[in-house]
């Protein structure tokens, strides 16, 4: 893992890291990577990719509307609101 | 040197389900209350679990299958990771390498063309995100977030490159609006943005040497509506030339990545979005709180014998069953399934399938356009205008007289079915209409008719063809519904003797 990578994560996931971060992220997961990568010396040729960790499929459930959030309650969390919208700082279209 | 023009198109269609993909929220458009129809689950509030909706799974594999695709026995779902404010969970739950259905087509009909074969690459289930509202003054105030769409069950439906033209994109997406009206999978509202396209579009120039180059693919966002798809697709072969010719950048170059443009409807002009970053880095992984969806062979095939019949299949029965035109049959079959089940009732009553057509695509397409409704509020059923036709048919009544009856019947809004039929009767007695072709009933008109016309008789014997037809008219006059051809022979006969 290199300083790069480290600083593309950081973008990925809204992340502002100061300098001394980013020196000791990289270095913390290069380690991690490391670690993880013991996995890479099992053969896995012919071993199917697994789509899930439980063996279970089909779960579903019909198509019943249930009640929803009152707006006051959904907006509850929010930074910002109008009472009515979620608000976020301006979001261009046009570039 | 010439160029083709190649286009391949993802279609969003929004599900006609009662509620969300993964929650119960109701699943309706509703722009007036903002924020709600939302709760947990679709606002990605922390352990928050998502169940999938049975109903908008059944929906997808319908469509998969009409869409010729291949259903997979084993599908999943992942999440495509992106920050954008319509998104709470900062991802979407998609699908990204194994779709329930892949390998598929769909053919439609180009105008002067022929049909059209379109490869679908794949199509997947996701769910939909909410709606933002930008500031659109330029005055930089906060953008307006509603969360009422998002996790909407939405289907996207991928074609291969094989689209040619504007034309052909709008034959394709036509016939998959159809296509989807007559499943019942999804009510194709664009103005409501239950369908939405996307489109890939490049060159290919070919030099005169046989040489072939292609240009930079472009994505055009934000095509909400089919006469939008065609004008970009226009525009951006157009641009795309202009570029080429000025620049030489083509596909494969270092350093030309694909671009995405939006679609500006009211200048008609593409323009060149910000490109989201590295945000392209979508990071997928399967969604652990999903578990997968298994079907057996027995199980889709099962769903398929299930499938209604259709667009091109009902074009195929119909100009067999009620030898009609291609065009007749186009023109019903295009109008939806609610149109077509109607005509065939009306064609199946009287018996007669181009008595039937005429009527649907004149007289009763005339009466809704003009009152601006579907087929299903039209006040005169299928059952009613069949009957009234079987007159017609049978020669009880004429064309003119029924087209009286029709009119009065439409005056009476929304029917009974059995009244209709009884009221049918009623107007053609109370006017008269009813054909008299009983000779006896017409022969006293017809004497003192003629007794009181010798002159026009006397025209008549003298050659003067035309000078029967006021007689006609005043025997019509005195006996309503007689049968005008009766009549003139019965003139024709009596001043012969």
């Amino acid at each position: 893992m290199d300083r790069q990578q480290v600083e593309k994560t950081a973008l990925l996931a809204r992340l502002k890291l100061s300098e001394s971060e980013v020196v000791k992220f990289t270095d913390q997961l290069t380690g991690l990577l490391d670690y993880v990568a013991i996995l890479n010396e099992i053969d896995t040729d012919d071993v199917e990719p697994m789509a899930h960790a439980v063996e279970v499929s089909n779960v579903l459930r019909d198509d019943e509307p249930v009640a929803s959030l009152a707006r006051d309650d959904a907006l509850s969390n929010a930074p910002k609101t109008d009472g009515v919208y979620f608000l976020v700082p301006p979001i261009l279209t046009e570039g | 040197m010439h160029h083709t023009i190649v286009i391949g198109l993802e279609t969003h269609v929004q599900l006609l389900t009662k509620s969300k993909l993964f929650c119960g929220c109701v699943n309706r458009f509703n722009p007036e209350n903002p924020n709600t129809q939302t709760c947990p689950v679709c606002l990605g509030l922390p352990g928050s679990l998502p169940v999938m909706n049975r109903e908008a799974f059944l929906l997808s594999v319908k469509t998969g299958l009409a869409l010729n695709c291949d259903i997979s026995q084993f599908t999943k779902w992942d999440r495509k990771q992106y920050y954008y404010p319509d998104l709470p969970k900062a991802y979407q739950i998609s699908q990204y390498d194994l779709p329930f259905s892949h390998d598929g087509f769909l053919e439609a009909e180009v105008e002067g063309q022929g049909v059209k074969r379109v490869g679908i690459i794949r199509a997947h289930l996701e769910e939909d995100a909410g709606k933002n509202m930008h500031d659109e003054t330029g005055g930089g105030r906060d953008s307006h977030v509603d969360l009422n769409r998002c996790g909407t069950p939405l289907l996207e439906i991928v074609t291969e490159p094989d689209l040619r033209s504007a034309a052909e994109a709008k034959a394709y997406l036509d016939e998959l609006k159809l296509l989807l009206n007559y499943l019942g999978v999804s009510d194709c509202n664009m103005q409501e943005g239950s369908l939405r396209c996307d489109a890939n579009i490049n060159l290919h120039i070919h030099g005169d040497d046989g040489s072939k180059i292609a240009t930079p693919i472009v994505e055009v966002k934000n095509l909400n509506s089919f006469r939008g798809v065609e004008q970009a697709i226009d525009y951006e072969a157009n641009r795309q030339l202009e570029i080429y010719e000025e620049t030489g950048r083509k596909l494969g170059d270092p350093g030309v990545h694909k671009e995405t443009r939006g679609w500006d409807a009211n200048r008609s002009v593409t323009f060149g979005q910000r490109s989201k970053e590295e945000a392209s880095d979508y990071r997928y992984l399967p969604d652990p709180d999903l578990v997968p969806i298994t079907l057996t062979a027995d199980e889709i095939d099962e769903i398929r014998q299930a499938l209604c019949e259709f667009p091109a299949d009902r074009r195929r029965r119909f100009s067999e069953a009620f030898e009609l035109s291609a065009y007749d049959v186009s023109v019903i079959v295009n109008q939806g399934a609610e149109f077509a089940n109607y005509f065939e009732t009306v064609a199946a009553e009287c018996g007669d399938g181009k008595q039937a057509a005429n009527w649907c695509t004149q007289d009763v397409q005339r009466e809704l356009n003009e009152r601006s409704v579907a087929i299903g509020e039209f006040p005169i059923g299928a059952v009613a205008l069949g009957t009234l036709l079987a007159k017609v048919v049978a020669n009880e009544i004429t064309t003119k007289s029924a087209r009286e009856v029709f009119a009065e019947l439409l005056e009476s809004e929304a029917i009974e079915p059995t009244a209709a039929l009884a009221q049918i009767d009623q107007i053609i007695e109370e006017r008269g209409l009813a054909i008299v072709s009983d000779t006896g009933e017409l022969e006293g008109v017809v004497e003192t008719v003629l007794a009181g016309n010798q002159k026009i008789a006397d025209d008549f014997r003298s050659g003067k063809q035309g000078a029967i037809g006021p007689l006609i008219g005043q025997v019509m006059r005195e006996v309503k519904g007689a049968d005008a051809k009766v009549v003139r022979q019965m003139l024709i006969e009596k001043i012969g003797k």
